[in-house]
């Protein structure tokens, strides 16, 4: 039986220390990837026999903008379906330099989940065979989910949000 | 197929013709772009685009508090909104650590089972009318306004339903619901007799066979690497479902088989859909019998004892302090998260409906992703209709179930 810490001794054996923040959140296993070997790990998780992470159930990315120099972290949520174990792993990249190897050679699925990301965050996915954007109109020229948009116009003046405000 | 060799774009001799199928076109029951090359009816090359009621609800999302964020979920898969609508509540449980009911489980089984009922109904009489057999359609209308009455009864609204809250929900199963139920349930004269009859107009009809049969394939391998999930993935033989693999709300408990297909193509999707209404009806049969069982005050349990996260009723606002207080910090947003990030599924309608969620212990999510079964399965669109004749690409679109709400979030 496969079990998060069976995973991370063997991702640890096979990269060291190169991997970080170890966490289980809601007995998920978390952990950091640096950006240069995010498709080192991806393919071992795929390939090592006892791991079979074959299925990427979803990839996106969440800004942080007081993280500098790692601003943007894109997120892979790995799926073993033979032992029905889930992971989740993060690599973070500057946001001037956003620059992460594309998953599309081992996975179609990640195709339109990395065109998405790129969308909205502006992460550019080296290798993808067509990062264009998909869901926004074509002429856009931001990336809207970063967090430098607010979603309400903040130059409105009728609204004071000291009282309710979120 | 492959024996046809594309020309250069421009030249004289360029004997494809290009298509433009959509962006609105009755035969793409939603708003879907696909640009075929055509070289007569077969299709060369087909690209998709998407994004044409793209509503930024994840944006959206991150300024709403928890349950101004349920009508969001609503307009993803319109056709089986409760479906979403309980991944939802059930994710902000599961950060906020909400222990539900088992009566609150049975009672969200049954919506969430008659939801995918009424989706998957949906889907197989469009995949009819796209092959020419418009009845089909006309005769299971009727019991998906029977379901939709139920949602009526139970939170107020038909489509969009909004319906649940975290913990539970809005009020107690009435009696009217409870008998319209049994009478969606009735063999006889019920949507099983219905759906005998639908199986009968379609499975062996020799017509759908041939227009089916072989139509837009996918093996169960190039399913998985497209991310395939739900009954399009089981139509190619892979058994993964959420509600085994990863059960919630009781899902456990309860006795069903996960049907699955050998092909992928159009007529395997249809069937594995068919078989699931039927294990649907059946999980719904014994969540009822589950239901019943409760008597006296067990019967009237309908939400989780969470009083800073569960909306309270109006006529306790009206005349309870407490009450009050929450139901004001709750309407305002004022209820701060835990910390913690979390990724929830269900098994929606086609696929696996994910949610992840990070919180930064902040009154709305700092970061929330819907992850969308059919935006990560069109992607196989263009492979799936390739080599094929334009009127199969029709089909596959409608067998795929495709619903643009969930496609462009």
């Amino acid at each position: 039986m496969l079990t998060n810490e069976i995973i991370q001794q063997k991702l640890t054996d096979k990269f060291g220390d190169s991997l970080t923040d170890w966490q289980v959140p809601f007995g998920m296993l978390t952990f950091t990837a640096p950006k240069e070997i995010n498709l080192k790990v991806l393919q071992f998780l795929f390939d090592e026999p006892e791991l079979k992470f074959n299925f990427l159930t979803d990839l996106q990315a969440v800004h942080y903008p007081d993280n500098k120099g790692a601003e943007l972290a894109v997120v892979y949520h790995l799926h073993n379906w033979v032992d029905n174990i889930r992971i989740r792993f993060k690599v973070f990249t500057d946001i001037n330099q956003p620059d992460v190897y594309s998953a599309t050679a081992l996975y179609q699925s990640a195709n339109f989940m990395e065109r998405e990301t790129y969308d909205f965050y502006g992460v550019n996915f080296v290798g993808h065979p067509n990062l264009i954007r998909i869901l926004n109109v074509d002429e856009m020229d931001y990336f809207p989910m970063r967090k430098e948009f607010p979603l309400e116009d903040q130059t409105r003046i009728d609204k004071d949000d000291d009282m309710f405000g979120r | 197929m492959s024996e046809h060799i594309l020309l250069p774009e421009g030249s004289i001799e360029k004997q494809t013709t290009t298509l433009n199928l959509g962006p609105t076109h009755p035969a793409t029951h939603g708003v879907f772009q696909n640009i075929l090359e055509l070289d007569g009816e077969r299709i060369m090359k087909a690209t998709s685009t998407v994004g044409y009621i793209h509503r930024a609800f994840e944006k959206i999302a991150e300024r709403r508090a928890l349950y101004q964020i349920t009508p969001l979920t609503d307009r993803l898969n319109y056709c089986s909104s409760p479906i979403n609508n309980m991944g939802w509540h059930l994710t902000c449980e599961k950060l906020l650590q909400v222990e539900t009911p088992k009566r609150v489980d049975y009672l969200r089984i049954i919506i969430m089972e008659l939801a995918r009922i009424s989706d998957h109904l949906i889907c197989n009489s469009i995949v009819g009318v796209d092959s020419g057999a418009y009845s089909g359609f006309l005769y299971v209308m009727q019991f998906r306004e029977l379901i939709y009455e139920i949602y009526e009864e139970v939170c107020g609204s038909r489509l969009t339903t909004n319906i649940g809250r975290i913990g539970g929900f809005e009020r107690n199963f009435t009696n009217a619901a409870f008998e319209k139920l049994e009478k969606f349930l009735d063999d006889k004269t019920g949507y099983p007799a219905q759906l005998r009859e639908f199986e009968n107009l379609f499975t062996r009809n020799r017509i759908f066979m041939e227009r089916t049969i072989g139509c837009g394939p996918i093996t169960g391998e190039r399913a998985m690497n497209y991310g395939f999930t739900g009954p399009n993935l089981r139509a190619a033989g892979v058994d993964y479902d959420v509600r085994v693999h990863s059960p919630y709300s009781s899902y456990q408990e309860f006795d069903f088989t996960v049907p699955v297909g050998t092909t992928g193509d159009c007529y395997d999707r249809f069937l594995v859909r068919n078989q699931e209404m039927w294990q649907s009806l059946s999980i719904i049969k014994q969540a009822y019998q589950k239901v019943q069982a409760f008597k006296g005050a067990d019967a009237e349990i309908y939400h989780a004892d969470v009083p800073a996260y569960y909306l309270p009723e109006k006529k306790d606002v009206y005349t309870k302090m407490e009450a009050l207080i929450y139901h004001f910090k709750i309407i305002m947003g004022e209820t701060e998260m835990p910390v913690g990030e979390v990724y929830n599924s269900v098994e929606g309608a086609n696929g696996e409906l994910g949610y992840y969620l990070i919180s930064d212990g902040g009154r709305t999510p700092y970061r929330l992703h819907f992850r969308r079964p059919c935006f990560i399965y069109y992607q196989a669109y263009p492979e799936l209709t390739q080599g094929g004749m334009l009127s199969d690409a029709v089909i596959t679109m409608s067998s795929l179930n495709l619903i643009a709400g969930e496609l462009d979030a």
